[in-house]
Parts: structure tokens; sequence; C-alpha cells
């Protein structure tokens, strides 16, 4: 089992994720650099991490989906590679169009960083596979502008195609219809905004982000 | 040529920070103050042959990076 986690100047999740999935999964996880023009043989997951890349100028994720590197993800996730955006890496998905929708600025401006319940809202994705049975899941969110946007159009086929993968169960930034995280028709790309990297062992209040990495890996 | 773009949140899609600055400016007993939209300008410098290339340009840019049209319009200006 091999993973990736994509390092863009101004991650700061991406240790964060090395670790988690090490410890949650036993796979050795290579950190990339963004300037890279390459990704390691053999991948069965990337990661892009949270953080501020660019210092989200412009807008959240917009320079990264730029990133030397990212021409490669975007050939290994058309590929059918594991690809999980987590948070920044999240917003980074959406401006690469390899999910659709934005993030927009929390709706009450505030920069929300708390523990949330989410409902596990498709745990037939091979990312959520291991959630078989359990309906919620703990994590913490960390983010200024989490509150996911998308026409009335795109929310009706995500919401009718399963592409909901995580809700709110309590909405922290006003994300449309409690969307917390989704994937895209082919199953193999996951955006969400909880973090499942400050979630992998119970000593950090929850270990449900444990099993996204150990589904995400299961199949490798 | 000296390009501006303008970034704007497309209506319909919440702008909480003009809803802020909005409730601020009622404070100061600006009442008759309504639908306040927050964007941004980008200017910049531009080597072009002529007015209708550099527009061309500049639209490519606000498709490719300057703005996200899923959520934001823009205006450009040349002059």
């Amino acid at each position: 089992m091999k993973a990736a986690v994509i390092v863009f100047p101004g991650s700061n999740c991406d240790r964060d994720c090395k670790v988690a999935i090490e410890r949650s999964t036993g796979a050795s996880v290579e950190m990339v650099w963004h300037g890279e023009t390459w990704l390691p043989d053999g991948l069965d997951l990337i990661v892009l991490p949270g953080g501020f890349s660019y210092g989200d100028y412009l807008r959240c994720g917009a320079m990264a989906s730029l990133s030397p590197v990212m021409t490669e993800v975007k050939a290994a996730a058309e590929r059918g590679i594991a690809t999980v955006g987590i948070c920044n890496g999240f917003q980074v998905l959406c401006e690469m169009g390899l999910l659709p929708g934005a993030l927009l600025r929390n709706e009450k401006l505030k920069y929300v960083c708390k523990a949330v319940d989410l409902e596990v809202t498709n745990s037939q994705t091979r990312f959520t596979a291991g959630y078989q049975g359990r309906r919620q899941a703990t994590m913490t969110v960390g983010n200024g502008e989490g509150n996911f946007f998308a026409d009335e159009a795109t929310l009706d086929r995500l919401e009718g195609e399963g592409q909901v993968v995580f809700r709110y169960l309590n909405n922290p930034n006003g994300s449309a219809r409690d969307i917390a995280g989704i994937i895209n028709p082919k199953g193999n790309v996951l955006g969400l905004m909880p973090h499942p990297d400050r979630a992998f062992e119970p000593e950090l209040g929850s270990a449900d982000g444990a099993i996204l990495f150990q589904s995400a890996l299961a199949s490798a | 040529m000296r390009a501006k773009v303008h970034v704007f949140l497309k209506p319909g899609v919440l702008d909480v920070q003009g809803k802020a600055v909005e409730q601020a400016l009622h404070g100061l007993g600006w009442d008759g103050v309504s639908q306040v939209r927050v964007g941004k300008t980008i200017e910049f410098d531009l080597k072009a042959g002529d007015a209708a290339a550099a527009e061309a340009e500049v639209k490519a840019m606000c498709e490719k990076l300057l703005a996200n049209t899923v959520i934001e319009s823009y205006r450009v200006e040349l002059a």
C-alpha cells in the first residue's frame, strides 16, 4: 500500500495526513512537493492536505490547482487512482474542476474550528465502505471558507446520484444542503471539509477518520 | 495597455462580506443602503497588439485563473 501527500507552500496538515495514514493503515506515505512534475509509481492513494496553500491568495485553492504536480494528479485521478482532498484540498479539487461546486466564505463570517458530527450519507463508496452499518462519524473542521455552494441543478444531481458522502448534523458554515463531503461520479475522487487526519485515534477525541483511510486503502 | 479586471460574486451567490458591510453602514445611519456586494479589482500592464487581442487574452486569464466562474462573474476594462 502506498500513498502520496502533496505538499503546497502553506499546507499545514501535510504531516498530520502522513502520520494519520501510516498509523491507521500501515501504508508507506511519500511527501510530494507541489513543484514536482512526477508522482511516485504504484500509488494507491493521493491526498491533498488541509492548510492555506499560497496563503489563500486570489481564492482558496486557486493557485494550488495550477501547481506543476497537479497535471500529474489530475491524470492519476482520471486513471482512477483514489484521490482525497481534505479542507484546503477539497477547495483545490473544486478549483481544478475534479469536483463540482465551490467553497464560499462561511455564512457567519467566522472561522469555525471544532468537532462536528457527520452523517455518513453514502457508505457505498471506496472511501466509506468501512463505515458500513454506522450512520454517524465525528471529525473536526477548521475552516473560514467551507460553505459549500453549487447551483440547484448540480445539488439535485449530487443528491440524486449518491455523490453526497458526508453531511453535517449541525451545519457549522452554511453549506448548501448540509453538505460536508462529495465524490465524483466515477467514485474515486472525494473532497470533504472535515479532517479525518485530525480524528484517527481515540486520544484525538475520535478515531472515525481512520476508517476513511482504511477504506480507501482496503482495495489496494 | 493597462488592464483592470473586476471580479464579483454572481448575483444569487451569498456575499456574506457584502452583508456585513451593509449592516455596518446601516449602523452608521445610512439606512438607504442595500444590496452591497464586495468584489476585487486586479490591475496589470499587458503587452498586446490591439484592443481586441488584449481583451481576448484577459478573458482567457479570467477563465483560467482570475475568476472562478462557478461563483464569480468578471468585467474587463482596458485603457
